[in-house]
């Protein structure tokens, strides 16, 4: 019988990763010296597991790895070695390693065996000596000799039958190995008094003709070998020695080393071809990914029931449709529709759960990162992890991650203190650093706090000024001051590091986090800490807008980037070069964009105080969109343009309105670009120049 | 039809033997870690067990060691999967009244071989 073994490498890949996750967490959370012996247990099994499903599945170079991780692991767990800071450290790394054979082996690809070999040779250190990986090569003994008779002499303890094992299965296993004629004792049955039916009291001469080696008829007995006294001997050979089953620790150990020798003739030569394997295309890594997603069943449950509920409601308006339209039944109808449209509204929320998953696979990532950054920082770092069962879209979530990372890096290198610096404020020597998360409203909240030395003022404001973002004479609030650190090109550290400050910085962090549809803002106390909070979206699929008419047209405009809609003041509008018109909002000049323009409508109202001016921000910068009217505020289902129509310049996006027109959904930095404000790649926009010619 | 109970906490080996076992014309019940087993083993009979050692909540020595205790279990073959590292578990096994051990890794022929040893 033949089984394709490959049917079971998706389980066995999504099981190992999983494992990888638990050792990981289970290793941040080991105490050298304080090691809870359930954690080194679980830790054990997970390694175990991958180790032995990796065997099975053929993957050696995952297997022969994983197996100098499991001797130490089990060397630990049974006492026989103290666990310190150095095992952790080398099993964290081992952790990487094996995800990364793991991914190579799931894409089909040749893995790179260049770190298991060096990780490899660090156990085997600290194993002492070389370890045997065991391969049975020692065992195979050319087969298609001679036929030789054997006289095999069996006799079994009368406990036999308890340990499930089976003589009749026995010796009919060994009339399949070559010709056997079997002899029975019978002379040990005792009276029927003194019988126990239990016990086993039959025992056999064997004579076995075959061409297997002696080997294969002690395998037969192999598991009997303690419960059965067994002589096996050679017959009309040319040696009568007697080879007697029971094992003798010499040839075992002989065979230890021939194995380990084995073992290392396989292992070098793998080392230099692993840098020729790296280069393989990215394209094959794709296809491997899985794209599905785990659904809880109560989640499919709750869908199920609420498809019921759709389904009364939809036989209850169809009856009503059927009858006479009196008083009455329109009462029904308009209390029918109102069901309707509460069921809609339950199962678009729990359709949309479906893509949700718990911010706990983004936050638990952290633990690691915190611990690799701050050890290599010299600092000590206590992470907090709160509302890690708030859930979002899982889109969104693989978005965010690494603004998060960016984020999380930046308070523990800029924004904690060392221990040292810490005492001397009278501080805690260990920072805390909190990643929180909750929903509020339609959004999802994250924040990231430190209880470090906050963001320093004077520093940034200098910074600001050295690189012309303000000059030396602005008036700031704090809060002002705070929000530069995300304008472009804006890092304080003094000297690049490792960990974070590499130039580029805030600003791509506040423009990913943006491109969600979300925002970021610091708030920070001069040595209390700082707080960054992101604040998103919970899908990507709906979105807060607000209609506006422009023209005969509706358009969208997302809720988030509107700072406010007013009146325009004809006074406080003057023009600047190109015929720009800008409005002075208190401190502010705000360029006017008049959508209609933009868009290339007739027919809408051009003159200003008619109008209605929607300001909304973007990449930091302030424009008002001038539209006719404003209309409703309701949440729209996001369609794509790219996959319907092709991209276009200013909009993101489509919907469908209530009446069944379609509607387009205004990206307000597209729009900023087609207006001319800005040249491609630049940060600034062109009219700010001149609005400095303006206020001067 | 000779019913086995797999048991192992990985999934991709429960469904491999499973999966094996049951194209060889066996019935077969799985579970994923002792306790399971145990409760299983106790509301039916079987003709054989097959269980992983290391496993969460109950391993399979104890496992063994419970279902051989049971007046049904007295003579069943009970088999542990284990490692080549593992030696000293195959005399622990042996000690709590496992018939025999299958060493890992194995391919589905090897395992249908050694399970005739004791299941036919």
């Amino acid at each position: 019988m033949s089984i394709d073994l490959s049917q079971f490498f998706d389980v066995f890949f999504e099981e190992s990763f999983e494992g990888l996750d638990i050792m990981e967490a289970e290793l941040l959370n080991l105490q050298p010296g304080h090691e809870d012996s359930e954690t080194i247990n679980t830790i054990f099994r997970a390694a175990h597991s991958i180790k032995g499903g990796s065997g099975t599945f053929g993957f050696t170079s995952v297997a022969n790895f994983t197996h100098v991780l499991e001797t130490l692991l089990d060397q630990i767990r049974d006492g026989r070695r103290q666990l310190t800071a150095e095992h952790v450290n080398l099993l964290l790394q081992s952790v990487d390693c094996l995800r990364a054979l793991l991914t190579a082996l799931q894409a089909e690809e040749e893995p790179d065996l260049s770190n298991a070999n060096e990780l490899k040779v660090k156990f085997e250190e600290i194993l002492g000596g070389k370890e045997s990986v065991s391969s049975d090569t020692a065992d195979s003994i050319p087969q298609g000799q001679e036929s030789q008779t054997y006289q095999i002499d069996f006799k079994p303890l009368p406990h036999l039958f308890k340990t499930g094992n089976e003589p009749l299965y026995m010796l009919s296993e060994l009339s399949e190995l070559g010709d056997l004629e079997t002899h029975a004792f019978c002379d040990a049955i005792p009276e029927i008094d003194d019988f126990n039916p239990e016990d086993c009291y039959l025992s056999w001469r064997l004579y076995l003709t075959t061409s297997h080696p002696e080997s294969a008829i002690k395998e037969v007995f192999e598991w009997v070998e303690d419960d059965a006294e067994i002589s096996i001997t050679l017959c009309g050979g040319l040696f009568e020695d007697d080879v007697s089953v029971s094992t003798t620790p010499e040839p075992e150990s002989e065979k230890k080393e021939t194995s380990s020798n084995d073992t290392q003739n396989i292992d070098v030569p793998k080392t230099p071809s692993a840098t020729a394997t790296k280069a393989k295309p990215e394209a094959s890594k794709k296809s491997a990914e899985s794209t599905s997603i785990r659904v809880g069943i109560d989640k499919v449950d709750s869908l199920i029931n609420m498809v019921g509920e759709l389904v009364i409601t939809q036989a209850m308006l169809t009856q009503l449709g059927e009858q006479e339209p009196t008083e009455n039944t329109l009462a029904a109808m308009q209390e029918g529709l109102a069901q309707l449209a509460h069921n809609t509204r339950d199962l678009q929320e729990n359709v949309m759960r479906i893509r949700m998953l718990p911010i706990s696979f983004v936050f638990s990532r952290f633990p690691r990162l915190v611990r690799d950054t701050s050890q290599k920082l010299n600092k000590q770092v206590e992470l907090k992890l709160l509302g890690e069962q708030t859930e979002l879209d899982k889109t969104v979530m693989e978005k965010i991650s690494d603004p998060m990372v960016h984020l999380v890096r930046n308070s523990l290198d800029h924004g904690l203190e060392t221990p040292e610096d810490r005492i001397k404020a009278g501080k805690d020597p260990v920072g805390t650093v909190t990643l929180n998360a909750f929903h509020q409203g339609g959004n999802i909240v994250i924040e990231i706090m430190d209880d470090g030395r906050g963001l320093n003022t004077e520093k940034i404001k200098s910074k600001a000024i050295a690189n012309g973002l303000i000059q030396a004479t602005d008036e700031l609030t704090i809060e002002e001051v705070n929000e530069l650190i995300f304008r472009p090109g804006f890092s304080t550290a003094d000297e690049v590091s490792d960990i974070s400050g590499r130039g580029v910085g805030m600003d791509v962090v506040r423009r990913n986090i943006q491109a969600l549809n979300g925002s970021v803002e610091v708030t920070s106390a001069k040595g209390v800490g700082s707080t960054f909070t992101i604040r998103l979206p919970l899908t990507l699929a709906i979105l807060d807008g607000q209609l506006v008419k422009v023209a005969k047209h509706t358009y969208i405009i997302p809720l988030i980037s509107i700072v406010e809609s007013l009146q325009i003041d004809i006074k406080k509008v003057s023009k600047v070069g190109n015929g720009l018109e800008v409005l002075r909002l208190r401190d502010e000049y705000i360029p006017i964009l008049r959508l209609y323009q933009l868009f290339n409508h007739g027919g809408a109202i051009e003159e200003l105080d008619k109008t209605l001016l929607v300001v909304v921000e973007s990449d930091n910068h302030k424009v008002g969109l001038l539209v006719d009217d404003l209309l409703a505020q309701q949440q729209v289902v996001i369609k794509s343009l790219e996959a319907n129509y092709q991209k276009v310049n200013g909009i993101s996006g489509a919907t469908i309105l209530g009446d069944g027109r379609v509607s387009l959904i205004v990206d307000i930095s597209g729009l900023i670009k087609l207006s001319g404000l800005k040249r491609p790649g630049t940060q600034e926009l062109l009219v700010e120049q001149e609005l400095d010619e303006v206020v001067s | 039809m000779k019913k086995i109970l797999a048991v192992d906490d990985s999934a991709s080996m429960r469904q491999m033997v499973g999966f094996t076992l049951k194209k060889a014309g066996f019935d077969v019940t799985e579970a994923k870690d002792g306790s399971e087993a145990l409760s299983i083993a106790k509301q039916q009979g079987f003709d054989a067990v097959i269980s992983d050692v290391n496993m969460p909540v109950m391993d399979g020595i104890t496992l063994i060691k419970e279902l051989r205790s049971l007046p049904n279990y007295k003579f069943t073959p009970l088999l542990m999967l284990t490692t080549e590292s593992g030696l000293d578990k195959k005399t622990e096994g042996k000690a709590a009244g496992a018939t025999g051990w299958i060493v890992k890794p194995f391919n589905p022929e090897q395992l249908l071989a050694v399970l005739k040893k004791v299941i036919r």
